[in-house]
């Protein structure tokens, strides 16, 4: 409870003594490019990767044949809408994005940097959060819609290429019965995971003590919690937007 | 003129400093010394408003810095210029692009002025053609250096050094030292410098403050120290053998 106060008093200083509305573009624009360029090509091998392996596995176990092929490429839609590009990527993106979130805090933290700034009279973790946690709140929806494209893609690919379905199946598959408002759903998702992750890992990063023994606990605890807190919000957005 | 009056601070229930009061004067070297973990760092972040002190208030020229409105608390952070023990330099920026940043993010100088500001101040550090070098490709030394650079470029009122020669090797370590002491003389700022070096007290202290366990326990100016009957101020000053050579013989 401690520690969930304290993270609310911080996530409250980071909309405190703020620096001017440029300083903060171009903060932001470097770190759009940090989080989310930088995050492409991880993010693209993933998907298409589980896009085919979707596509193959579904297949494998629809024996039935009465069921129609093209169930094969919806299957792979809603669960990549609705599951592996908003919850599987934040993983990855937790990993990825969120232990160098904290890292480059904690080292600030130990090597001063962050006294640094409070010395000069900068509210520092208005200054080196509150960019991070708005470039991760733009791109990761923009990364959750561009995996969503990329897993089609490899089940398109895989399913194609092996012989599993025909192109004019898997086609029809992706658009029978579609609902907009599971791309609004996986959009929320993303919204919500990418603020979570962002923000625990600063948190972990920001109030690290110590040495650099302590910047990887703080790293590998920033990936843990961010994981534990995506994965308790997809439940309960699953509940409260689809239950 | 800096005031601190009754400074106490504890972490989780263990007293670190205890009813600290002192001066520390315009144009003057003033020291802070003792041994490691006596609480001297504590009393500088306390000082710079890093921490918080439990009681007491640090006067800024006859302004609170503790008890002040936000607003003086703000002017006073905008005349402090500090010196970090390993520089803290920023990781991400180049040289010139550390010592401009409290330019960049406290004036509205335009950018040709604060690059004529930041070559200035490197090269009265004694440092040219490093601008575009990143922290991680200079010594211990130059970062020391670019860290005063970056302290006294927005013309600070008051300069605060943190174990300045820390890891440093003796020459360049009084290098350090003659640089703050030049700097303050120059530009009559008001200077604390945390040390647990002699040579730096010999070198450059005209005001200095002795911590013994969180407590003050004298204070006095540089011809004083060595001449003083307090058993915990000798064993302190007369550590080394150089010293003792030097004074009580």
């Amino acid at each position: 409870m401690r520690s969930l106060g304290k993270y609310v008093i911080f996530m409250g200083s980071l909309f405190t003594r703020r620096e001017t509305f440029s300083t903060y573009i171009s903060l932001i624009t470097q770190e759009c490019i940090n989080v989310g360029y930088n995050s492409l090509f991880i993010v693209g091998i993933v998907s298409i990767f589980m896009g085919a392996v979707t596509t193959i596995q579904t297949a494998f176990n629809l024996v039935n044949p009465f069921i129609p092929d093209y169930v094969i490429s919806l299957v792979v839609r809603d669960m990549a809408i609705l599951e592996l590009s908003p919850t599987i990527i934040a993983i990855i993106f937790a990993g990825k994005v969120g232990s160098s979130i904290a890292g480059e805090l904690g080292t600030m933290r130990i090597t001063e940097q962050i006294d640094a700034l409070e010395v000069m009279g900068i509210n520092a973790s208005s200054y080196l959060v509150l960019p991070k946690v708005i470039a991760c709140v733009i791109m990761y929806p923009m990364l959750v819609i561009l995996s969503i494209f990329l897993i089609l893609l490899g089940g398109y690919l895989a399913g194609t290429l092996t012989g599993i379905l025909t192109s004019v199946d898997y086609l029809y598959g992706i658009r029978y019965e579609f609902i907009a408002f599971n791309i609004t759903f996986a959009v929320i998702k993303a919204l919500v995971f990418s603020f979570l992750i962002a923000s625990i890992s600063s948190y972990k990063g920001f109030f690290t003590t110590g040495g650099s023994l302590e910047v990887g606990k703080a790293s590998t605890s920033a990936v843990t919690n961010s994981c534990i807190a995506v994965l308790l919000a997809d439940y309960a957005l699953a509940q409260l937007l689809m239950g | 003129m800096i005031e601190i009056n009754n400074i106490s601070k504890s972490f989780k229930g263990k007293q670190i400093l205890f009813d600290i009061s002192g001066t520390f004067h315009k144009g003057k070297n003033n020291l802070i010394i003792g041994a490691s973990g006596t609480g001297k760092s504590v009393l500088l972040k306390n000082i710079v408003g890093l921490i918080n002190p439990d009681q007491g208030d640090v006067k800024y020229d006859n302004r609170s810095f503790i008890n002040g409105s936000k607003q003086d608390r703000k002017q006073i952070r905008r005349e402090i210029g500090m010196l970090f023990q390993g520089g803290a330099l920023f990781d991400s920026k180049n040289i010139e692009e550390n010592v401009k940043f409290p330019l960049d993010v406290l004036t509205d100088m335009p950018e040709d002025e604060k690059i004529d500001r930041v070559n200035f101040c490197l090269e009265r550090v004694g440092l040219v053609n490093i601008n575009k070098k990143m922290p991680s490709e200079i010594s211990g030394g130059m970062k020391k250096r670019v860290g005063i650079a970056r302290a006294i470029v927005n013309k600070p009122n008051y300069l605060f050094c943190d174990e300045p020669n820390s890891g440093l090797d003796p020459q360049t370590g009084i290098k350090i030292d003659n640089l703050i002491k030049e700097i303050t003389a120059e530009y009559l700022i008001t200077t604390i410098v945390v040390t647990h070096d002699m040579n730096s007290v010999i070198e450059m202290g005209d005001h200095i403050m002795f911590l013994l366990e969180g407590k003050k326990l004298w204070e006095g100016a540089n011809d004083q120290i060595t001449k003083s009957d307090l058993k915990e101020l000798n064993d302190f000053v007369f550590a080394t053998k150089l010293m003792k050579e030097m004074y009580l013989r």
